[in-house]
């Protein structure tokens, strides 16, 4: 069920002084009008701390795709309001919007998504061309994500000679290169093998210990598993909110020291 | 981003796709190009135009019998003022005139001259003064001319123009050779520099001869053909043409209603012939900014080929945080630098074809052409590139990253 945005019944042990990334309070989402509309979300609430690993499940149609794009600033409530680090993202225009998804958030697609006709540091590199950082400082930024994600040795590859697993890699090291406050994630294993899957879930593990606040949009079991907590969305609603592993914790399957 | 990032992105979006860039650059280029050409053709060609005009001599006046008695129907006039003649005192007035530097009278008849069997026909053997010779701007290239004693002295001597000399004489050198027009010998004494044709008329077919000369054995003492004056500069010719008017109007007793003669301005004729091939020159320039338009549109329809292709990446840029500057500067400046570059090598084929002779005109380049040219194709890429680029710009992310 819904949980209220502000005190409630806390499921979840955290410290006052946490700041909340993400806070939804009861946002819906509707397409179209009339009789054609289309309830996508029906009333959501749901806060997400600072540090937290949160896996969001639901089948096709749940509305969790709707949620991801109104988590991650691409799309704003119908109702309802959507807060990330505290900023309130329906009182800001499209350009605001804009150095929010820069600077708060760092997506990691199911395809991937990255420019094909450019390296792979390059398209590492590329946020930081939109914050304004200098030439040298974006590359040395982006050389140190790559390295963090283990593709130090492929960064001049444009993503036509890599493997998914690598580019996958690649695109997390985007996600992470302009130290967001949230790495949100939207199926980021559909479109690998066993392999690739447990190396881009490893590197995922190993940036929560380290620290950054991820969530992750799935529908397999094994990937949900990763997360310090579940939440089961259908229908529009949240039907299922489990907690998993203390936020403030390790990954439940992370070991430290394990190579990625 | 600095610009030459934002530059650099929008080369290596068009070396994505060579062929079409380089198909969309050849549309701008032919445009420009064609541009620069066809301006320079129509300025080439008037200037061809103008230069043999004043090959007719600068600053003349030449005044002209008109037998009909102007363009009035005969009967204005009243019946004991027949129409007179010009006579050489007719001439003699027209010194009088304070602009006049001098006066030529002129004689002149088709003759057959004979040289040791050969015979050539002029089509004006002309009789006249020396002063003839820079009124009617024709230098000599060998020999020399004649004088005023010469005249004075009736002496039979001659200077020929290049294409008799060639005619009658050919390699040899005619220069003191006897030369027998009807019968009477003339000695050559002088060949006039080529001319070239002008109009119809080959201004190198010709013999000049003093006026006393001719009149004396060929054509008698009389009537003249028409009397050339030149004037002491170009600022005065106008006066002059008015002072010539009036003396004669004086002299022979007509007004300008019912004048038995006609005064033709060398500085008329090549003012309506420079604004006859200026309206050439717009004509051709204008044919030229069509198709410079037509390769903007060219633009514009690849741009938006290309947004829609690129719609994924577009949407990949805005997720990533992409403000709607930097997509539309982008696809602004692919559309700027195909124009540019298309610009650029329009202006050096326009350069290069100029150096070319088409259809018989010298191209002359208008250094306003290239520019006006260039920045028009420059703001042709900005102009045109700048609907898809706004299209780009304005794409929803989330619809954006849905496109396959």
């Amino acid at each position: 069920m819904a949980r209220q945005p502000a005190g409630g019944p806390a499921t979840l042990p955290q410290a006052p002084a946490r700041p909340l990334v993400i806070q939804l309070e009861e946002v819906t989402k509707t397409y179209g009008s009339g009789e054609a509309a289309v309830h996508a979300l029906r009333g959501v609430s749901l806060e997400v701390a600072a540090r937290d690993y949160v896996a969001i499940m639901g089948a096709s149609g749940s509305g969790k795709s709707t949620l991801m794009n109104i988590i991650g600033c691409l799309d704003v409530p119908t109702t309802g309001r959507f807060f990330i680090d505290g900023i309130d993202s329906g009182a800001l225009d499209e350009s605001q919007l804009a150095v929010v998804r820069n600077r708060k958030i760092g997506f990691v697609f199911q395809s991937f998504n990255l420019i094909p006709r450019m390296s792979a540091l390059a398209n590492v590199a590329l946020p930081l061309a939109y914050a304004g950082v200098g030439q040298a400082e974006r590359r040395r930024r982006a050389e140190a994500a790559l390295a963090l994600v283990g593709m130090e040795s492929r960064m001049g590859h444009k993503p036509s000679e890599l493997s998914g697993g690598q580019q996958q890699r690649a695109a997390v090291a985007r996600a992470l290169v302009t130290a967001p406050s949230l790495i949100l994630a939207d199926e980021p294993t559909g479109n690998l093998d066993t392999r690739s899957s447990h190396d881009v879930m490893d590197v995922f593990d190993r940036l929560n210990a380290a620290g950054r606040t991820i969530v992750v949009i799935t529908h397999e079991g094994d990937v949900a598993a990763h997360a310090k907590r579940a939440i089961r969305v259908s229908d529009g609603q949240i039907v299922d909110d489990r907690r998993m592993a203390d936020p403030d914790g390790y990954p439940p399957l992370w070991r430290q020291g394990e190579p990625a | 981003m600095s610009p030459w990032e934002v530059l650099s992105f929008a080369a290596a979006g068009l070396a994505a796709n060579k062929v079409r860039s380089a198909l969309t650059t050849l549309g701008i280029l032919i445009g420009v190009g064609s541009v620069i050409l066809l301006v320079a053709v129509g300025n080439g060609s008037s200037q061809a135009v103008q230069a043999s005009l004043q090959g007719l001599g600068t600053n003349t006046l030449t005044v002209l019998h008109t037998g009909a008695g102007g363009f009035g129907p005969a009967a204005s006039r009243s019946s004991n003022q027949a129409p007179k003649d010009l006579t050489l005192a007719d001439a003699k007035a027209l010194l009088a005139g304070s602009g006049v530097k001098s006066v030529s009278p002129v004689v002149s008849t088709s003759e057959t001259l004979t040289y040791q069997g050969a015979s050539h026909t002029v089509s004006s053997f002309t009789g006249t003064y020396p002063s003839y010779f820079e009124a009617s701007n024709s230098p000599i290239r060998k020999g020399t001319y004649f004088t005023n004693s010469d005249v004075l002295n009736a002496r039979k001597i001659m200077v020929i123009g290049a294409t008799t000399a060639t005619d009658l004489f050919g390699s040899a050198s005619p220069i003191g050779q006897k030369v027998y027009v009807g019968g009477v010998p003339f000695t050559v004494t002088g060949v006039l520099k080529k001319k070239g044709s002008s109009g119809l008329q080959n201004a190198d077919d010709t013999a000049i001869a003093p006026l006393s000369a001719i009149e004396e054995s060929l054509t008698g003492y009389g009537t003249l053909n028409n009397i050339v004056v030149q004037a002491a500069s170009p600022a005065v010719v106008n006066t002059v043409q008015s002072e010539i008017t009036s003396i004669l109007n004086k002299r022979h007793g007509v007004t300008s209603a019912n004048a038995d003669f006609q005064v033709l301005n060398q500085a008329t004729l090549l003012s309506a012939t420079s604004s006859t091939s200026h309206t050439f020159t717009v004509l051709l320039g204008a044919v030229a900014a069509i198709s410079l338009l037509v390769g903007g549109i060219g633009i514009t329809n690849i741009m938006l080929v290309t947004v829609t292709e690129r719609t994924r990446e577009i949407g990949i840029r805005k997720a990533i945080g992409a403000p709607r500057g930097a997509i539309l500067g982008q696809f602004l400046a692919e559309a700027t630098l195909l124009s540019v570059i298309g610009g650029a090598l329009g202006v050096l084929a326009g350069l290069i074809g100029s150096r070319f002779t088409i259809v018989g005109v010298k191209p002359v380049v208008v250094p306003s052409s290239i520019l006006l040219a260039f920045a028009v194709s420059v703001a042709i890429g900005l102009f045109f590139g700048g609907f898809p680029a706004s299209r780009a710009a304005g794409m929803r992310p989330v619809e954006a990253l849905r496109y396959e």
